[in-house]
């Protein structure tokens, strides 16, 4: 047999120092479970002592990890894929509800890391489970947002060097930029602008309910949905998601969802005193624009259907649900203010439409992104134009930058394979269900395929925003694991790694 | 005075020719044989050596010498030699470059390199084309004191909010200063009392901001459509002149036979349509509607392809020819057979040296109106007649046609008013009327 030419034993130490990093997280719920009576304690204990135990033990592997620029797609996929596993163990631990099986427990928990969303649990209150439980759920997505490896080369300097090539296969977009000389100030700034939007959020959510315009809203739910609000998340505490709050959280919350939609980036220069660094990006205009002019789409269509939007009527609440579904689906947040699955089949449609958008490059948000649409959309346009004078020679720019062809060409397959991956996913679930005999709706399946594959969340019928993906057989929860997995991380990454040109020479 | 020229190329022949009765020239060459024949031809001195050799410079008499004036074919070696003169010698020094990046690296750098002057042959070139094109720009902008001070020329058209206004009403910006105006073939210089009517060009001068709210503030309508404008050839000065029809709000059409140089173009030059062809296509010229164009710039290398070029666009119907000719000798023969320009850019490099040596070093920054007037930059000497006065008081010494648009002071811009007083070591920048330009020179 032929040498790896991988060097795995590096790649494995280097995930087992990420693990033992993240198992501090477990910090967050055991203060939970504690301030909660101690309920579910031991569960996160235990977790954490597993997780690092672990992690320590691979990390023994190589004393001294030097992986390389092929090791990068490795370590990432698996740090990913690790998180998930570890993430998952309270859940199997804990013992309750369905989410107890491990299936479902992984099902939970990449959906948490991935911020996609979907949920395999059939009673979400704090109730059921645990307080210290629900909040673990949100926190993942919180860690999961900015990114485990975005985080860890802000804290390990052992990643200076090797740390772009991390960053650049877990950030989602094409191309990493580097704010700072180093990557780990970079990385480091990420988190910050990100730690700070989130701090105001929860202020601001808790605010509301202090002067009385959110009842709900306690302390507990404030965190959790700070939680995951800012990685474009979508998981809630509550049953009914942010449908169980008053208009006023609503109209806050479509806000912070936007931002999230944003390159990080972005921010970072604004907050650097650079005032017309967001109007001045194409991108941002373009993400702007397009969420504006669905959202009036949308309120229109709701108009016209006449179709029962909610509780209230008028034109306030249809404004706020038009805006609310477009801003959490087309970023791959994944919030319901309603239970939009009840919408007419028109405004159905719409929101099937934003799905594939995505949010922007550098954001915390899944999908093809708006960048990829604006250069595809950029590059048609030259097509166009250069049917009508064969010999005029024209690259595309973006922000008066020119693109690379080469860049475009990396453009367009990704979107292919993207589009690709999400057909097959119908294909192999429509199967699997049909294998069962699981009574579920095309527009269910549809939407299933890409609310994993975008890591939104919820999609139509059986995966609505108020229903799950538990009754699903445990194969296509395998399969959506994986489409979760590869979602987060833009494919190739992933999928690299099932190719054998990756393992040989 | 003397002055050293380094290179005896076309440029450097003409320079010193052109010297040759009013000054102790000395010309310095690497070519033996040129040297022996520049010997004869003119009544100058001339040395062979390597002008990047202080000792050389020495030989030429760097001690003494008032100018020298670096001209050889490597852009490089001429800044060195400008850096060797100048630690070396009190002296005044100018460099030729046909880089535009090395122009621009020195003008945002003040006193880099050593060099006093820097011409770019390329940038000159384009720029005299354009200015020869004789077509009407929307607005023409030149930037000086590093970019500090902006001038800028626009068309007022009659829906514009300022036509119908007096200066003083239409000067709503801290840092900008109205110049002049130029009302059909008039030229009146800008008092507060001044009425603007639609039709008029003015001349502003002031920090890039407050020039762009002008700008926008009097919404220039310009018909881009209107003017069509074909470079042949991107060739350094090919490039160099679409950018410069690009800088003054054209969308000119580039093409270029090479693909990377095509794509390198098209990359550099967002407003032009760059095509990959061979400009005698006939076929693919008549498909494009070169015919309708109103110039073509022929700027391949080459003069027997510029002059293939321009007679075929010359047979398609243009209305104007100009072509880039390296050999001064088939200029005139270019233009019998029916060419309008030839431009040959050594010929141009020469003649903006031998005028910046006239001038008494100013250095001409803008033209204006093809001459009518000149906006130049000045430092303030301590005999100049603005020296330590207000301006208010000091303009009463100035002859008419003079118009102070900008004062930079160590880096930072004044707006001049009335009660501005000027110090020594102050740039300032103005608007001269060209019948005074000797005289305004002589007492700043």
């Amino acid at each position: 047999m032929r040498r790896l030419h991988v060097d795995l034993r590096s790649g494995l130490a280097l995930v087992g120092t990420l693990l033992a990093l993240l198992s501090i997280a477990f910090v967050v719920p055991i203060v939970t479970a504690l301030l909660y009576g101690g309920e579910d304690l031991w569960v996160f204990v235990v977790s954490m002592v597993g997780t690092a135990g672990f992690g320590l033990l691979l990390r023994r592997l190589d004393p001294n990890p030097t992986p390389g620029a092929r090791e990068a797609f490795f370590v990432v996929a698996f740090t990913w894929l690790f998180a998930a596993i570890f993430g998952a163990l309270p859940y199997v631990l804990a013992g309750t509800g369905a989410i107890a099986h491990p299936v479902n427990a992984l099902f939970e928990s990449m959906s948490g890391f991935t911020t996609t969303g979907a949920t395999v649990m059939e009673t979400i209150s704090v109730e059921e489970h645990s307080h210290a439980i629900m909040l673990w759920r949100q926190l993942t997505q919180w860690l999961g947002g900015m990114g485990i490896i975005v985080l860890a080369v802000a804290i390990l300097s052992q990643l200076a060097v090797g740390g772009a090539q991390l960053m650049e296969a877990e950030t989602p977009g094409p191309g990493v930029s580097k704010l700072t000389p180093h990557i780990a100030e970079t990385a480091r700034v990420l988190w910050l602008a990100y730690i700070g939007f989130t701090l105001v959020y929860i202020a601001l959510l808790y605010g509301l309910h202090l002067t009385g315009y959110a009842p709900e809203m306690d302390a507990y739910n404030a965190i959790a949905h700070g939680f995951t609000t800012l990685p474009t998340g979508g998981f809630s505490p509550e049953a009914d998601s942010m449908a169980a709050f008053s208009p006023a959280v609503q109209w806050l919350v479509i806000p912070f969802m936007f931002i999230a939609g944003v390159n990080f980036v972005l921010w970072w220069h604004m907050l650097a005193g650079d005032r017309t660094a967001l109007l001045d990006d194409t991108e941002f205009r373009f993400y702007l624009g397009a969420v504006t002019a669905m959202t009036l789409v949308l309120a229109a269509v709701l108009a016209v259907t006449a179709s029962d939007v909610g509780p209230e009527t008028g034109l306030e609440s249809s404004l706020r649900h038009a805006a609310f579904q477009v801003v959490s689906l087309t970023n791959s947040t994944g919030y319901a203010s309603v239970d939009f699955d009840g919408w007419s089949g028109p405004a159905k449609a719409l929101l099937l439409f934003v799905m594939f958008l995505g949010g922007s490059t550098g954001s915390t948000g899944g999908g093809i992104k708006m960048l990829r649409w604006l250069v595809i959309l950029k590059s048609l346009r030259r097509e166009v134009f250069t049917s009508i004078h064969p010999e005029a020679v024209r690259p595309v720019r973006m922000n008066g930058q020119v693109l690379d062809e080469d860049a475009i060409r990396g453009i367009y397959a990704f979107t292919l394979l993207y589009v690709a991956i999400f057909l097959v996913g119908i294909l192999l679930l429509a199967v699997d269900t049909a294998r069962i005999g699981y009574d579920i709706g095309t527009i269910d399946l549809v939407s299933a395929s890409i609310a994993t594959l975008g890591n939104i969340g919820p999609g139509f019928g059986v995966v609505g925003p108020m229903a799950g993906y538990g009754d699903f057989p445990e194969s296509s929860k395998l399969l959506m694991i994986l489409y979760m997995w590869i979602g987060r991380l833009e494919l190739f990454p992933v999928l690299v790694l099932l190719t054998r040109a990756y393992w040989r020479s | 005075m003397r002055v050293i020229v380094v290179g005896a190329g076309e440029v450097g022949r003409s320079i010193a020719a052109n010297l040759e009765s009013s000054h102790d020239v000395v010309v310095v060459d690497r070519d033996g044989e040129t040297v022996e024949e520049l010997t004869y031809a003119l009544d100058v001195l001339a040395i062979q050596g390597d002008g990047t050799k202080l000792e050389t410079l020495r030989q030429a008499g760097l001690d003494d010498a008032g100018l020298v004036i670096a001209c050889t074919d490597d852009d490089e070696s001429n800044v060195v030699i400008c850096g060797a003169a100048k630690a070396n010698g009190d002296t005044f020094t100018i460099a030729r470059v046909r880089r535009r990046t090395l122009l621009e690296t020195w003008t945002g750098s003040e006193g880099a390199f050593g060099v006093d002057f820097m011409v770019c042959t390329d940038l000159l070139t384009a720029q005299t084309i354009f200015r020869i094109s004789g077509l009407p720009a929307a607005h023409d902008v030149k930037m000086f004191a590093g970019g500090l001070v902006r001038m800028a020329e626009f068309e007022i058209g009659p829906n514009s909010p300022v036509a119908g206004q007096t200066v003083q009403e239409a000067d709503q910006y801290d840092s900008l200063t109205f110049a002049a105006l130029f009302r059909e073939d008039r030229m009146i210089v800008a008092t507060g009392d001044t009425h603007i009517r639609s039709g008029d060009r003015v001349v502003v001068i002031g920090s890039p901001d407050s020039v762009t709210g002008f700008a926008d503030d009097i919404v220039c309508t310009h018909d881009t459509d209107a003017d069509e404008v074909v470079i042949v050839g991107a060739s350094e000065i090919g490039f160099q002149t679409a950018r410069e029809f690009e800088e003054h709000g054209f969308n000119p059409r580039l093409i270029e036979q090479d693909h990377d140089r095509a794509r390198e173009c098209a990359e550099a030059l967002p407003n032009t349509m760059v095509m990959e062809n061979d400009a005698t296509d006939a076929e693919f010229l008549a498909r494009e509607h070169v015919d309708e164009a109103d110039i073509v710039v022929a700027a391949l290398d080459g003069d027997e392809k510029n002059l293939l070029v321009s007679l075929l666009a010359r047979r398609l119907g243009v209305d104007r020819t100009v072509a880039v000719i390296e050999n001064l000798e088939y200029a005139e023969l270019f233009e019998t057979v029916g060419i309008d320009v030839a431009i040959n850019p050594r010929e141009v490099t020469a003649e903006e040296i031998i005028r910046f040596t006239r001038n008494d070093h100013t250095e001409k920054i803008a033209m204006v109106e093809h001459d009518r007037a000149e906006v130049i930059e000045i430092e303030v000497g301590p005999e100049s007649v603005l020296a330590g006065r207000e301006i208010a008081t000091a303009t009463n010494d100035l002859p008419d046609g003079v118009v102070i648009g900008a004062i930079s002071r160590g880096g930072r811009l004044v707006t001049p008013r009335g009660t501005t007083v000027v110090r020594p070591g102050d740039h300032v920048i103005v608007f001269v009327d060209s019948a005074v330009l000797d005289e305004v020179s002589r007492v700043i």
